[in-house]
C-alpha cells in the first residue's frame, strides 16, 4: 500500500527548494504560444460592435454596409431591435473577416440606432443611486448597540474601495474552428480548460464531448476567465457562418470595460473599545456595486470575526456598469481596508501603536492567532517597526510626510477536486497528464517537482501535459485551489506507479520491494548502493507496456489543507505638496503550509504586493455620470505601477514545524488581499488624516489634507 | 523625449522611441493617418504638428495594398499590405513572428518593444511600411544556437515572469536598455525600463535580472 504523504520535511530533494520555472526558457525566448498568438491557416478575423450608451433601447439596426464590404465573410447581430443594452461596452453585433482592419472597417458601417434610457454609474454618493438600492445583508450578534454605548473609546470612519478592472495583458478571448458540423476547437485564454466544453455545448447546442479545448499558455486572468463568455459563443457563432476559424480576442478598451471587474465597497463603521485596547463593538453600513448583477457579501468585520457585539449591513447598488468578476480573493481586500482601517483609527483615537492594538486583539482571529503573533513580530523586526513607529503625523523632512501601516488577512486554499494519469514508460520517459491549466503560476512546475522528487528523477526528466481538455478532469485555476489539487493528485499517482515500478525491479536486484528506495536517477536497495540497477535500465524491464496510474484529489492521506493567515506592513512617503504617495518599504508575512517551490511561491507574494501597491495607489474604473462611459479605458489613464513605482519589498515565508507538516495549501489570493489596508494606514499614519478611498491618488490626498493632517 | 527618425524614404514621419514616457503624439492611428498622405503631416518634437513643406520625395502609399519589405530576425519577407497595418500587425498577423505582444496597442505598456536597427520602438505605434530598410529583431532572435542570451537567462534565474506575456517586449528592452547602459544603478533601471507594465508584478525578478544580465554581458558571472 503506497504512502500518500509528503517525504518527511529536510529530507526533500526537490521540494521546498528554488527552482526556476519549466517554461522559462519558452516565455523569454517569445517561443511560448499563447491562444493570442495561434495563427491557423484561413483563419479570419472577429471584432464585435459595442454600445456607446449605458443604458439604452435599440431601436434599430442595419448590418448591410457591413456586410456588402470586400474582405467581409460574416455578420451576425447579437442583440437585435427592442433589446435593453444595460452598460456601455455590451455587445450588439460580431463580423469577421480577413484581417484586422477590415474588420474594423465593418464595424464602422453597422448603424445602430438607440433610444437612451437614464443610467447610474457611479454609487459612491448613495444620495444619488436612489431605487438602485437592494438590500444584501443585515446581521446582528450580541448587543453592540450597549456596547458601543458603555465603551470607553468609540472611533468612527467612513472607508471605501473604488471599482478597479482584472486588466489581463493577453486579453479575453479564443480562436474557434469548426471541424465538422457539430464539433469544434476552441483556443481559449481561460483559467477552466476543464469546463469551458459544458459552457459552449449549452450555448450552441452541440454535443459536449465535441468539444475540444486548448490553452497551453495564458496571459493573465486573475478571477475573470472562468467563463466562455458571450464573445466566446459568438465567436464560434461567425466561424460556422463563416464556415473558416476566427480568432477573437478584446480590444483594450473592451477588456477594461467589460471584461474584469472588482466590486466597489464603502462603509461607516464605528468600532469600540476599552480603555487598554480590548475590541468590544462594531458597526459597520456598506454598499457597494458589482454592475447589474451581485457582487457578494464583504465579510465584515474582516479576520477579527471574533468581536463579541457586532451589527452589520450591507446594500448592493445596482449600476449600468460592465459585470463583476470574481478578483484574486473576492471581497476580501475591500473588506480588509475597511476593516483594518477602522482599527488603525482606533489605535490613533487610543493613543496606541496599532501594532500593540492588533496583538491586544489576536484571540478575536479564532484558530490562527499564534500564526498572526509569530508572524506579527516576525514583520516588526524586518520593518524595524518598533524603532520607525511614530503617532500620526510626526515624522516629517521637508514637505515629505512618512508613516507605516499594517494589514493582516485570511484565506482558504484547499486543493480542488483533480484527476490526473501518469505514465512511466519503456524508454524511462515519464508522463503527467491533466487538463488544467498554468496562468503562470507555476502549475507546470509544480507537477513536475511532485512527480520528480517521488522517483528520484531529475525536473527534466518529467513531461506534463496539459491545457487540453481532453486530458484527466480538473479543477478550474480559482480560489488558490489549483496548487494543492493538482500537486495531490499527482503525488497520489506517482506514489502508485513507483510501487509498481519497485515490485517489478525487486526480483532483478534479489530483494523485496520494501528494500528499494530511488535515488539519483537509480533504483538501489536500502543501504547498499552497489545494489543498484539505472531508473532507464528498470523502465526497460517493462517490456512493451507502460505503467500508468491515475491520481485524484481529493483522496487518502493528507496532502493538501486549507486556512491560511498573513500579516503586511507598509512605509510609504508622502508629498504634502502635490499629494504624491510613495512607495518605501513593503514587508509581507506569509503561511501557506507547505511550500513545493520556493522561488515561484515567492513569486506569488511579490506579485500580489505588487498587485496591491497598484489597486492602492492607482486603479480605478472611472465613469462619466453624463454619458455613462468608462473614461479610462485604456492602459495610459488606467494605471498600473511601473518598475519604479514599488519601493523596496521584503517577503517571508513561513516554514518548518507547524507550517510544512500542514500540507499544501493555496497561496495565490492572500497576499493581495492585506496591502489596501497597509498602504491606506501608512499614509494616515504619515499625514495625519485619513483618505477614506483607494486609490490613494494625489486629488484625494490633497482633499484629506485639506480637512486636516500636517500639510 | 528622444525621437527617432523614421526611415529616409518614408518622408518625415517619426518613429517615437519607446525610451521615456510617450507624449502622445506618436499614436498609431495618427501615424496611419499621417503615412496615408506622408507629405501631408509631419509629427515634430513634441505634440506639434505641421504641414509638411513639400518633398521631392514624398510619394502617396496606398490606401490599398503596397508591396512592403520587412527584414525580421535576419530573413527578408515581401508582403502586400495596406499602408495603414502596424510593425506589431504584420509580424503577428503575417509572418507569425508573436513573441511582440498586442496588449494596450497605443504605446504604453512595452509589450510590443522590438529593436529597429538595435534600438527599442512600440511596433503598435510603427507602420509595416516605415520599418522597411531597418533590421529589425523580436525576442525571437535573441537566442543563439539554441542558448538564451545573458538577458533571458537572468529573466528565467530571476523568476521576472510569471504569465509571461510582458515577458518578450522587457527582454528586447532590457537588451537594449543595456547596450546602451551597460553600467546602470538600480535608478537608472528603474527609469530606463519603467515603460514596460507588467500585470502579475514580475518587477522585483525584473530589477535582479537586469542587475545579473549587465555583470554576465561584460564577462562575469550571471548570477553574483
Amino acid at each position: 500500500m503506497a504512502d500518500y504523504n509528503w517525504p518527511e520535511p529536510g529530507k526533500t530533494r526537490l521540494i521546498g527548494r528554488r527552482i526556476n520555472r519549466v517554461d522559462g526558457p519558452a516565455k523569454v525566448s517569445g517561443a511560448a504560444k499563447y491562444s493570442y498568438d495561434l495563427n491557423l491557416s484561413g483563419m479570419l478575423y472577429g471584432k464585435i460592435l459595442r454600445s456607446p450608451h449605458a443604458h439604452a433601447k435599440i431601436v434599430s439596426i442595419d448590418t448591410s454596409g457591413a456586410k456588402n464590404l470586400p474582405g467581409v465573410k460574416a455578420v451576425r447581430v447579437i442583440q437585435e431591435a427592442g433589446a435593453e443594452i444595460k452598460w456601455a461596452g455590451d455587445e450588439i453585433a460580431g463580423v469577421a473577416a480577413v484581417s484586422e482592419e477590415v474588420a474594423e472597417d465593418a464595424l464602422r458601417q453597422i448603424k445602430v440606432e438607440y433610444e437612451p434610457l437614464p443610467h447610474v454609474v457611479n454609487e459612491e454618493d448613495l444620495t444619488k443611486v436612489s431605487g438602485r438600492e437592494k438590500p444584501a445583508q443585515e446581521q446582528l450578534k450580541g448587543e453592540p448597540g450597549e456596547a458601543l454605548k458603555n465603551a470607553d473609546v468609540v472611533s468612527e470612519g467612513y472607508y471605501g474601495n473604488a471599482v478597479i478592472t482584472h486588466c489581463c495583458l493577453e486579453p479575453h478571448g479564443q480562436i474557434v474552428s469548426w471541424d465538422s458540423d457539430d464539433s469544434l476547437t476552441v483556443y481559449a485564454s481561460t483559467q477552466n480548460v476543464s469546463g469551458l466544453a459544458g459552457q459552449l455545448g449549452e450555448a450552441l447546442e452541440i454535443p459536449v464531448p465535441n468539444i475540444r479545448v486548448y490553452c497551453q499558455n495564458m496571459g493573465g486572468g486573475f478571477g475573470s476567465k472562468f467563463g466562455i463568455d458571450r464573445w466566446g459563443v459568438e465567436c464560434a457563432r461567425l466561424a460556422k457562418l463563416a464556415e473558416a476559424p476566427v480568432k477573437m480576442m478584446l480590444e483594450r478598451d473592451a477588456e477594461l470595460e467589460v471584461a474584469g471587474g472588482r466590486p466597489s465597497l464603502f462603509a461607516n463603521v464605528k468600532v469600540s473599545a476599552d480603555k487598554d485596547g480590548t475590541i468590544t463593538g462594531w458597526q459597520s453600513e456598506s454598499w457597494g456595486t458589482g454592475g447589474m448583477g451581485g457582487a457578494g457579501v464583504p465579510p465584515l468585520p474582516y479576520v477579527l470575526t471574533g468581536i463579541p457585539h457586532q451589527k452589520r449591513k450591507h446594500t448592493f447598488i445596482s449600476t449600468n456598469i460592465g459585470g463583476a468578476r470574481a478578483w484574486r480573493a473576492p471581497n476580501h481586500p475591500q473588506a480588509c481596508l475597511v476593516t483594518m482601517g477602522a482599527v488603525d483609527d482606533l489605535a490613533a483615537k487610543l493613543n496606541m501603536d496599532p501594532l500593540d492594538l492588533v496583538l491586544k486583539n489576536t484571540d478575536l482571529v479564532g484558530e490562527r492567532k499564534d500564526v498572526y503573533r509569530e508572524e506579527f513580530m516576525k514583520g516588526a523586526e524586518l520593518m524595524d517597526w518598533r524603532k520607525k513607529w511614530r503617532p500620526r503625523g510626526q515624522k516629517r523632512v521637508g514637505h515629505k510626510a512618512y508613516g507605516l501601516g499594517l494589514g493582516m488577512h485570511t484565506w482558504g486554499g484547499r486543493g480542488h477536486n483533480s484527476t490526473c494519469s501518469l505514465s512511466i514508460n519503456p524508454d524511462g520517459s515519464v508522463e503527467v497528464n491533466l487538463a488544467s491549466q498554468d496562468l503562470g503560476v507555476g502549475t507546470r512546475t509544480i507537477v513536475a517537482i511532485t512527480a520528480a522528487e517521488t522517483f528520484g528523477l531529475a525536473l527534466e526528466d518529467i513531461r506534463v501535459n496539459l491545457g487540453d481538455n481532453r486530458l484527466p478532469v480538473s479543477g478550474p485555476s480559482g480560489g488558490s485551489t489549483t496548487v494543492g489539487g493538482v500537486s495531490s493528485s499527482t503525488r497520489r499517482a506517482a506514489q502508485d506507479a513507483l510501487e509498481q515500478i519497485l515490485n517489478r525491479t525487486a526480483p532483478a536486484l534479489d530483494t523485496s520491494p520494501d528494500q528499494l528506495i530511488v535515488e539519483g536517477g537509480r533504483i538501489q536497495v536500502k543501504g547498499n548502493s552497489s545494489k543498484s540497477i539505472s531508473w532507464k535500465q528498470a523502465c526497460g524491464r517493462l517490456g512493451v507496456n507502460s505503467i500508468t496510474t491515475t491520481g485524484r484529489n481529493p483522496g487518502k492521506g493528507s496532502l493538501n489543507s486549507s486556512g491560511v493567515g498573513g500579516i503586511q506592513m507598509a512605509e510609504v512617503s508622502v508629498d504634502t505638496e502635490t499629494g504624491v504617495v510613495r512607495m518605501e518599504k513593503f514587508v509581507a508575512v506569509q503561511d501557506c503550509g507547505l511550500i513545493l517551490n520556493m522561488k515561484t511561491a515567492e513569486s506569488q507574494v511579490y506579485g500580489s504586493i505588487i498587485m496591491g501597491i497598484t489597486y492602492s495607489l492607482y486603479e480605478e474604473k472611472i465613469m462619466d455620470d453624463v454619458t455613462g462611459q468608462m473614461l479610462n479605458p485604456n492602459m495610459e489613464f488606467y494605471r498600473l505601477a511601473g518598475l519604479g513605482d514599488i519601493g523596496e519589498i521584503v517577503v517571508h515565508m513561513m516554514t518548518g514545524p507547524g507550517y510544512d507538516d500542514r500540507g499544501v495549501i493555496g497561496l495565490g489570493e492572500p497576499p493581495v488581499i492585506s496591502p489596501g489596508a497597509a498602504i491606506a494606514n501608512a499614509v494616515a499614519n504619515a499625514i495625519g488624516v485619513r483618505v477614506s478611498t483607494l486609490p490613494l491618488t494625489p486629488d484625494r490626498v490633497l482633499a484629506a489634507l485639506e480637512k486636516g493632517g500636517v500639510a | 523625449m528622444r525621437k527617432r527618425k523614421g526611415p529616409k524614404e518614408m518622408g518625415e514621419v517619426k518613429v517615437s522611441s519607446r525610451e521615456g514616457p510617450d507624449a502622445g503624439v506618436s499614436r498609431r492611428d495618427f501615424l496611419r493617418g499621417a503615412s496615408v498622405a506622408v507629405s501631408g503631416g509631419v509629427l515634430v518634437g513634441t505634440d506639434v504638428v505641421k504641414p509638411a513643406e513639400a518633398s521631392p520625395r514624398a510619394e502617396v502609399m496606398g490606401p490599398g495594398k503596397v508591396l512592403v519589405k520587412l527584414h525580421v530576425n535576419g530573413r527578408k519577407h515581401s508582403l502586400s499590405l495596406e499602408p495603414r497595418v502596424t510593425l506589431l500587425d504584420a509580424l503577428r498577423n503575417r509572418l507569425d513572428v508573436t513573441g511582440a505582444k498586442k496588449v494596450c496597442d497605443r504605446s504604453t505598456c512595452g509589450a510590443c518593444t522590438v529593436l529597429l536597427n538595435g534600438k527599442p520602438v512600440y511596433a503598435c505605434s510603427v507602420l509595416a511600411i516605415e520599418a522597411q530598410g531597418s533590421r529589425i529583431q523580436t525576442a525571437e532572435s535573441l537566442m543563439q544556437d539554441g542558448k538564451l542570451h545573458p538577458v533571458q537567462a537572468a529573466f528565467v534565474e530571476n523568476d521576472a515572469q510569471q504569465c509571461g506575456f510582458c515577458t518578450p517586449g522587457f527582454v528586447v528592452a532590457s537588451k537594449a536598455f543595456l547596450d546602451k547602459n551597460p553600467n546602470p544603478t538600480p535608478e537608472e533601471i528603474q527609469r530606463g525600463l519603467g515603460g514596460n507594465l507588467c500585470r502579475c508584478g514580475t518587477y522585483v525578478g525584473v530589477r535582479k535580472a537586469v542587475m545579473d544580465a549587465a555583470r554576465a554581458l561584460k564577462g562575469g558571472p550571471l548570477y553574483g
